[in-house]
């Protein structure tokens, strides 16, 4: 089993530049497991060891090994996390299309398998890596890490990572990101904070994506940003749809100013 | 998913603290999951013990420890236990608190031998 995310021996992480050709990559320890095994707990007292680490350390050493890196060369990491099919795929490539001339973009993509993604992002011009977790839920740093030695990211940049579409797991896993970005689209339910809470705890900043279909959907806007306001009261909101271009201007402010 | 990683990750701890203390056996490990970690008990549970086969925690005893959240309110200063991400503050019933505890996941203690 794969030690980020149980995946098999045959789903490996791959990180590949669109037209790459297929590459093994070894960092991953597999160990044999066998499901069935006899339990034999002894309760000897020994020594007490306080240890007091948190689990999460070595994930979080090496997301701030990334976010120095970031500093020191000026880019702004901007991690986009949502459901699978709330447009950030889009988002990002409106956003390029329109800032190119503003901003220098680079791309690391995220998905469990296909290089689709990087393919629509490098028909935009825009620099990209695609990471494949194989059957993981999540990106962590160490793949982060990895893209961006291969990505070769330019001072002053702006570096976007779209996380893989899950709104549970990429939650608890820092990237090294200046800016944790939560995408909702008004096709999904207004109660998508109260559901996933930690998601949105985590996040900094939610954009609210096809607000061109608001007059088709049940989607109540003020309704959800008063949610994720009571999950996390540090939220600020850009209402936009991708494809018409609307209200993308606020967003782009932002970015602007925050790079 | 991700509770496999957690549970690597609790395995690595446990083996370079037993090396540490040059430790042959551990007999139990105590660990805290505070109740707004992301993480689910019952899959870390599952996740370890699949994952502890041909450990050094094979046969150890795992004990976990619930660490009950709490916010702090931003407008009233009032201290309180969450019970989850959306609880009102329980003097001004506003939404404006910051969690102070129950984010934890750690390996608190090993008793070995």
């Amino acid at each position: 089993m794969c030690d980020h995310c149980g995946c098999s021996r045959d789903n490996q992480v791959s990180i590949k530049k669109p037209g790459e050709v297929e590459e093994h990559d070894q960092h991953h320890d597999h160990h044999d497991h066998s499901p069935h095994h006899d339990h034999h707990h002894h309760h000897h007292n020994g020594r007490k060891i306080e240890v007091a680490r948190d689990i999460m350390q070595k994930s979080n050493l090496v997301a701030e090994r990334n976010r120095g890196f970031f500093e020191a060369k000026n880019i702004l990491t901007l991690n986009l996390m949502s459901s699978p099919g709330s447009g950030k795929t889009t988002l990002l490539e409106k956003t390029i299309s329109d800032l190119k001339d503003d901003l220098d973009f680079y791309i690391i993509e995220g998905d469990q398998q296909t290089m689709n993604d990087a393919e629509r992002i490098k028909a935009t011009g825009a620099p990209v890596i695609q990471v494949n977790t194989g059957d993981g839920c999540h990106l962590d740093a160490e793949m982060v890490n990895r893209a961006i030695k291969k990505l070769d990211v330019a001072d002053n940049a702006v570096l976007m990572i779209e996380n893989v579409g899950n709104l549970v797991c990429p939650s608890l896993f820092d990237l090294g990101e200046a800016k944790r970005i939560v995408i909702i689209s008004v096709t999904e339910g207004d109660d998508k904070p109260a559901k996933y809470p930690t998601m949105f705890y985590s996040s900094d900043i939610c954009i609210i994506n096809k607000i061109d279909l608001l007059p088709y959907v049940n989607f109540n806007a003020d309704k959800a940003k008063e949610c994720a306001l009571k999950v996390n009261h540090h939220l600020e909101f850009f209402e936009v749809s991708a494809t018409t271009g609307e209200g993308m201007n606020s967003w782009y402010q932002w970015l602007k100013k925050a790079s | 998913m991700h509770e496999f990683s957690i549970a690597l990750g609790i395995i690595e701890i446990a083996e370079e603290n037993a090396q540490k203390a040059d430790a042959k056996v551990i007999h139990e490990i105590e660990i805290e999951v505070g109740t707004l970690s992301g993480v689910m008990t019952d899959a870390l549970k599952n996740a370890l013990e699949v994952a502890v086969e041909n450990t050094i925690l094979k046969n150890t005893k795992r004990t976990f420890l619930e660490l009950q959240a709490k916010g702090r309110c931003e407008s009233c200063s009032c201290e309180f236990e969450l019970n989850g991400y959306m609880t009102p503050c329980p003097t001004c019933q506003g939404f404006n608190f910051d969690i102070i505890q129950g984010q934890e996941l750690r390996v608190k203690s090993l008793s070995v031998d």
